[in-house]
């Protein structure tokens, strides 16, 4: 017998909350409400559903279109051998999303990843600090509006 | 502004710094100390001293022009970079590889992953004193990079696997060259075997530290052979075969700790497998046609001749084209002309073939997959290798991320350093196997 889609079994649990992605690729995808991340990730996380390992977290910009960004999860059930990509919508006027650090110790890392490069907030994030940049970096490089070759302003000479 | 270590350190503890430039942190990272004599109290791990916008550079280059980067990004494994790049094209393309590339890709692979092995555990090795064997997998490696280098013509910037296949057939003395690379290295292996595994200083540094448990592992998003040291047998290429790792003969060696002993172990004992793999693969290779040595004529010969009819005679063009010959295009290349490199025969001696060329490379042509996303993974070196693309319809991607593997593995690097002595961080960093270009990309 064929496993059941991941998809059905959300959209039992979370009725009306979740949508499939509009062009089904060949991977499994589904989209959610910015609201509903932290819930549905933790009843993912849990049996039967099992997706026990963040494997990745990212941003991508989709500048000029609205709303600019969309977080984009990748989980991935070990027992099961399955990964399933969950994507979910940011206004540019409210770039705020729920932290899984809560849940997935790689969180925390990925997350300030994705504040130092698209500016991001993460809410319940124990430490919000940029990762790659250093302090005094203005803006966020992976931006569509942050130019290929813009110069950064001297910062002063640290202590 | 100063940072959380500092912030929270004890008044009476003493903070240090171990890197960015440090001879035993390998790659340039900074971790912060908080010591209490020579324990460690907390500690705060600093990356990025190797950021070089990876992904904002891929944005503003073709899908064809950005995989020289991917060269860059795990130095010592280029090959596997390439390659997970190239499928994860392949994968929104839905393109064909011909049995042959994928054979070549599979060998490739496996002689990157072991030179990845190797060189972890050279330097792992060196930093708990042992330099024999560090030298001696120096040597190992130098053999397996002879034969990569005869084939792709480099070392470490190989862009060997393209987007559709490879970029051109082995050497003619590929199989001498890997026969002897085998030999090497499984000597090597077995001394390096003989030297470390039952030495009193190496257990010492490495035995029950840096343990990680199954659960923290797993919750940190380890993969690769730092995973497989705690027991969780996940490895890519069982997991979602790719290429023709599903009709090859292996194994998925495990550890049972999680301690650097196990990291070290289960990296020696994968090695093996890989010469396996790569044995069996160089085996099954399927034949290819052979290169023109003689007959044909000389491109200037063919430009005279071509001024008064079209020259019909098979034109001279190797050996500068080091077994990318069109004849050999079958073997190495799926047969899809928008999607892969024109042959240079067509390019050089037809006009259709030179209009061929050129709508190839000139910008908003090339290779415009259509509107969508797609992630791919392989098994890198270090763990799971993914990339996420994003695309537009247009000639380069809107959005590539990569998921690197060393990435999280370091990221519990503080929690494992936890209340250890400032020596064993060494050993616990260097079984991690981080790679700055990939982890800061």
């Amino acid at each position: 017998m064929a496993e059941e889609k991941t998809l059905a079994v959300l959209e039992r649990r979370f009725p009306g909350r979740v949508r499939p992605a509009p062009v089904p690729p060949e991977d499994e995808v589904v989209e959610i409400e910015k609201s509903d991340l932290l819930e549905v990730a933790a009843f993912l996380k849990t049996p039967p559903q099992d997706f026990s390992m963040l494997l990745d977290l990212t941003c991508v910009d989709y500048a000029p279109g609205t709303p600019r960004f969309e977080m984009v999860y990748h989980f991935f059930s070990l027992p099961r051998l399955r990964r399933l990509r969950v994507k979910t919508r940011l206004e540019e006027s409210d770039l705020k999303i729920a932290s899984l650090t809560s849940l997935w110790k790689n969180a925390n890392w990925l997350e300030r990843e994705v504040f130092d490069l698209f500016g991001v907030a993460f809410d319940g994030h124990p430490d919000l600090r940029r990762l790659f940049m250093y302090e005094g970096f203005e803006g966020h490089p992976l931006r569509k509006d942050y130019p290929l070759r813009f110069r950064q302003p001297r910062i002063k000479m640290r202590p | 502004m100063s940072s959380r270590l500092e912030q929270q350190a004890r008044p009476d503890s003493m903070l240090i710094n171990m890197g960015p430039s440090h001879p035993a942190m390998h790659g340039t990272i900074r971790i912060m100390l908080e010591l209490d004599g020579e324990r460690i109290l907390n500690s705060e791990v600093e990356v990025g001293y190797l950021h070089r916008a990876f992904e904002k550079t891929c944005e503003s280059r073709t899908y064809f022009n950005l995989l020289i980067y991917t060269d860059r990004l795990n130095y010592v494994s280029p090959l596997i970079n390439n390659l997970g790049y190239a499928m994860t094209m392949e994968k929104m393309l839905g393109l064909e590889i011909p049995e042959r590339a994928q054979y070549i890709r599979v060998v490739m692979s496996e002689l990157s992953r072991i030179s990845d092995h190797l060189t972890c555990l050279a330097a792992m090795a060196m930093e708990t004193g042992a330099f024999t064997a560090f030298l001696y997998k120096m040597k190992a490696r130098e053999f397996l990079w002879d034969v990569i280098e005869q084939t792709t013509g480099a070392r470490m910037t190989t862009s060997y696997i393209r987007i559709g296949g490879v970029r051109a057939d082995l050497h003619p003395d590929f199989h001498v060259a890997l026969k002897k690379g085998i030999e090497e290295t499984r000597a090597v292996l077995k001394d390096v075997h003989g030297l470390l595994d039952k030495n009193k200083i190496f257990l010492n540094r490495t035995r029950d530290v840096g343990v990680i448990s199954k659960e923290d592992a797993v919750a940190y998003g380890w993969t690769g052979p730092c995973l497989r040291s705690t027991g969780v047998a996940y490895d890519v290429r069982k997991a979602f075969p790719y290429s023709s790792y599903d009709r090859l003969d292996f194994e998925i060696p495990l550890g049972d700790r999680g301690d650097n002993y196990d990291r070290y172990m289960v990296r020696m004992r994968e090695m093996d497998q890989s010469l396996r793999i790569i044995e069996q693969a160089a085996a099954r290779l399927p034949g290819t046609a052979k290169a023109l040595t003689a007959g044909g004529l000389e491109p200037a010969e063919a430009i005279r001749a071509s001024r008064n009819v079209r020259v019909r005679e098979d034109i001279q063009l190797s050996p500068n084209l080091e077994g990318s010959e069109k004849k050999r295009y079958p073997g190495l290349m799926a047969s899809s002309p928008g999607f892969v490199v024109p042959a240079k025969d067509d390019t050089y001696t037809s006009i259709e073939g030179l209009i061929r060329h050129f709508k190839f490379f000139m910008k908003g042509h090339g290779i415009r997959p259509p509107r969508g996303e797609v992630y791919f993974s392989v098994e890198g070196g270090n763990g799971e290798l993914g990339y996420y693309i994003v695309s537009d319809g247009t000639d380069r991607p809107w959005r590539l991320h990569l998921r690197a593997p060393c990435f999280h593995v370091v990221s519990a690097l503080e929690q494992l350093i936890q209340g250890r002595y400032v020596a064993d961080v060494i050993p616990t960093f260097g079984s991690m196997n981080m790679i700055g270009g990939e982890l800061d990309r």
